[in-house]
């Protein structure tokens, strides 16, 4: 049974949480995020869990930590600046190899920065945020209803790479209501749990830590992990191509502004304009495969961004520079309408001349 | 075919709930909706405001550049707010205790004492339903209908006692702008 | 022949890897002889901090998670929040507990958390070497205070048992000695109660460990019980601070 409601972004993904089996919330109200742990104290108790604020972030995840190591389902979601702080317990659960889902509703940075949508939070998330050379799944929802269905997917990836898994969002996405059809969640794959500490009942006793007392123990550790990494990084790519197929110029943007770029593209396409989009979906793994088919074929490719250029810098690399990629960005809690992003790209590509 | 609608006032005017009432009005005819309402700071004192988009078809961009309808209940509202409906929109203007100092000759302004017309109805509290149905005869994915049905599931489950009284309020402005 | 001492169960056969002297090893004996005595080893989850305490997840039988410098007490409410039943205490030393990780302790112990802390306090880090943590004492040579500990500059050093007996949610809070055989049987008394505490779930306990760090403070190990009676004793005072009315009624 799934039913079409009207709902705040940052509640459909506490609604999802419960759906997913989400049985721990530990958190610390963070604006534009707090309606997660607000609504996840309202519900997350009637579904049989629980909800609880703590000291501060670097308590909520050491509990994310904690928790995770029982096999319980466990989520923490913040802000920028929440996520900074978060980091460390972050790093340690990618170490410990624990099935955390985070939440980062991406405001502006640095500093305190400000409330408003942003993406300034790229490199963080996908190039690891903490010390040492970890990757997180990163899922880049765009809409209420991938709100919704990524958070649900987010608990299984995380179960099945044991790896944390972060869906980054932006304070638009947490703030704007939109339908989303609450579908039941398809039972999760059965995973192996013979790693968990619940107490040495009947069998020898495991330790969840990542201290590495020689460099050799090190490093078969990092290898493993690498091994792990590059595991997911040839399965869960994804992305959107939208108009793309038959496309001369190529936006490549993710998000909020993702979406927005579907109506650029529309609005060139009415122009005569051959543009098309790709919208990665996993940020990390960036999907370097969707640019394999248009790395020798497209003119000119621009990145949309909420930062001062963050994702490009993987877009050149997946084209292996063979194609000019441009930057058009906002910053600060500004987002572009389609109109100055349609611009942007006739100019740099000088396409007046080619209008129809 | 969309609708693009801006709505603006004090805290407390009733803004989020017109956002609401429109939105939901859209939820209950199967239409492609999006609500955005301000947060943060903003919504501290001073002025509240949010954008709402119907659409017969998915809503990609949600961003507002210019709105095809809008509706300012105070002063810094409209100050704001007037350069941001398009060329032809209308913008509904809660006269009683806005000056139309600047104006545009581009756009439709429909002035609605609004506070006196709500005293008329007996309750100063739904001068927000007044501009409301001023507006609405200029929108075209919504009407009458479909707000009332989004008002009995908003307001008719919790209060059913102010059902009328904001139905009253709609049909009041329907009649203004007409 | 009858065996009259041996290992206790929660202990594992892995050697103490601690300095001469030590008495980390003593305070880990009377954990595992309490979990052994309580018949708690199958329902115990130990966590280990960062430092010479983060030994501990080696030494004994329990299950045991490691995590960041100082965030024992947070992981420690995760799985005690998810494995309510189970019996969940964290092992750490001063410089985790009482520096980097104040904040979980103050919390920890303000939500009544269900579970118990052993802090071990050698009023000095022992793992990096010998710096001036936030016990170590006025006047006191470190690495870091060569000079002596000045109160103008570092500060007072903190008595943390003293702190977390004034919050609500702590129910049985005690500050013991493993320097003598008479403290170390106070010390396993203490240990012990503060595991029935958690097993009656009345709130958190926690037991603060006076133990000394002879080759961090450049003493002999008998030198070092001595320092610790003459120097640390008249700061971190002995005894129950906190018996609740409850615990009391155990």
């Amino acid at each position: 049974m799934s039913k079409r409601v009207l709902m705040k972004g940052n509640e459909v993904i506490g609604q999802a949480a419960i759906e997913a089996g989400c049985k721990l919330f530990f958190g610390y109200p963070i604006t534009p995020s707090t309606e997660i742990i607000e609504y996840l104290s309202k519900y997350l108790p009637k579904a049989g869990g629980t909800v609880l604020q703590a000291e501060d972030e670097i308590g909520a995840i050491n509990m994310c930590y904690g928790a995770a190591c029982t096999g319980t389902r466990v989520m923490t979601a913040s802000s920028s600046p929440g996520m900074s702080l978060k980091q460390e317990g972050i790093s340690y659960c990618a170490a410990a190899e624990l099935p955390v889902v985070l939440v980062n509703v991406n405001r502006t940075g640095p500093g305190l920065g400000g409330l408003g949508p942003a993406q300034s939070d790229y490199f963080q998330s996908t190039k690891g945020g903490g010390h040492g050379d970890y990757r997180l799944i990163v899922l880049a929802p765009s809409k209420s209803q991938e709100l919704y269905d990524m958070t649900l997917e987010a608990f299984d990836l995380a179960e099945k790479y044991r790896n944390p898994v972060l869906l980054l969002t932006d304070g638009f996405l947490g703030q704007m209501m939109e339908p989303v059809e609450l579908k039941e969640k398809p039972a999760s794959p059965e995973v192996d749990k013979s790693w968990i500490v619940d107490g040495a009942k009947g069998r020898k006793k495991r330790i969840i830590a990542s201290y590495s007392l020689t460099n050799e123990i090190g490093e078969a550790n990092n290898l493993r992990w690498e091994a792990k990494y590059k595991d997911i990084k040839e399965k869960e790519q994804r992305w959107e191509e939208f108009y793309a197929e038959d496309a001369d110029y190529l936006i490549v943007s993710y998000g909020t502004t993702g979406r927005i770029s579907k109506s650029v593209v529309l609005n060139a396409r009415k122009k005569g304009i051959k543009l098309g989009l790709i919208r990665p979906i996993s940020l990390w793994p960036f999907p370097e495969k969707a640019f394999i088919p248009y790395k020798d074929k497209v003119k000119g490719i621009v990145t949309v961004e909420l930062n001062t250029g963050q994702m490009i810098e993987d877009v050149k690399l997946a084209v292996e520079c063979k194609v000019p990629v441009h930057l058009y960005r906002r910053q600060g809690g500004m987002l572009p309408t389609e109109d100055e992003i349609l611009a942007n790209v006739e100019k740099v590509f000088n396409l007046a001349s080619e209008e129809v | 075919m969309m609708d693009k609608i801006v709505l603006a006032g004090f805290g407390g005017q009733g803004v989020m709930f017109m956002g609401k009432i429109f939105a939901v009005s859209g939820m209950v005819s199967d239409l492609e909706v999006c609500w955005i309402p301000s947060y943060g700071p903003e919504m501290r004192g001073g002025t509240a405001n949010c954008f709402v988009l119907l659409s017969d078809e998915e809503i990609h961009s949600p961003v507002i550049d210019k709105a095809d309808g809008g509706i300012v209940l105070n002063q810094p509202s409209y100050d704001k707010f007037l350069d941001r409906i398009k060329t032809g929109g209308v913008l509904v203007v809660n006269t009683s205790i806005v000056e139309l100092n600047e104006t545009r000759d581009d756009i439709t302004i429909i002035k609605v004492q609004a506070i006196e017309a709500a005293n008329e109805l007996g309750n100063p509290t739904i001068a927000n339903m007044v501009c409301l149905g001023a507006l609405l005869p200029h929108l075209k994915l919504t009407d009458y209908n479909k707000v009332e049905k989004a008002i009995q599931e908003v307001v008719g489950a919790k209060r059913p006692e102010l059902l009328e009284i904001n139905l009253a309020a709609i049909k009041k402005g329907i009649e203004i702008t007409n | 022949m009858e065996k009259v001492f041996g290992r206790p169960k929660g202990l594992t056969e892995v050697p103490f890897s601690f300095c001469p002297g030590c008495t980390h090893g003593i305070i880990m004996r009377l954990i595992g002889e309490v979990l052994e005595e309580l018949d708690i080893i199958e329902d115990t989850i130990g966590v280990s901090p960062v430092g010479c305490a983060g030994f501990s997840q080696d030494f004994f039988t329990c299950d045991f998670v490691g995590g960041p410098h100082g965030r024992a007490q947070a992981i420690g409410t995760g799985i005690k929040r998810a494995l309510p039943d189970k019996i969940v205490f964290t092992y750490q030393g001063d410089g985790d507990i009482a520096g980097i990780g104040t904040q979980h302790a103050i919390h920890t112990a303000a939500r009544g958390e269900r579970i118990t802390s052993i802090m071990v306090n050698n009023a000095i880090y022992g793992m990096t070497g010998g710096q001036m943590a936030p016990t170590t004492l006025a006047g006191m040579k470190t690495s870091t205070s060569p000079h002596g500990r000045d109160l103008v500059i570092n500060g007072h050093p903190i008595d943390l048992p003293k702190t977390i007996a004034t919050l609500d949610g702590a129910v049985y809070v005690a500050s013991v000695s493993a320097d003598s055989p008479k403290n170390i049987i106070q010390a396993k008394k203490a240990i012990k109660k503060a595991f029935q505490v958690q097993q009656a779930g009345l709130g958190f306990s926690f037991v603060s460990v006076l133990s000394t760090c002879p080759t961090n403070w450049g003493l002999s190990p008998q030198d070092s019980l001595q320092w610790l009676r003459d120097n640390m004793m008249p700061v971190y005072k002995l005894g129950e601070l906190k018996v609740t009315e409850e615990v009391k009624n155990l």
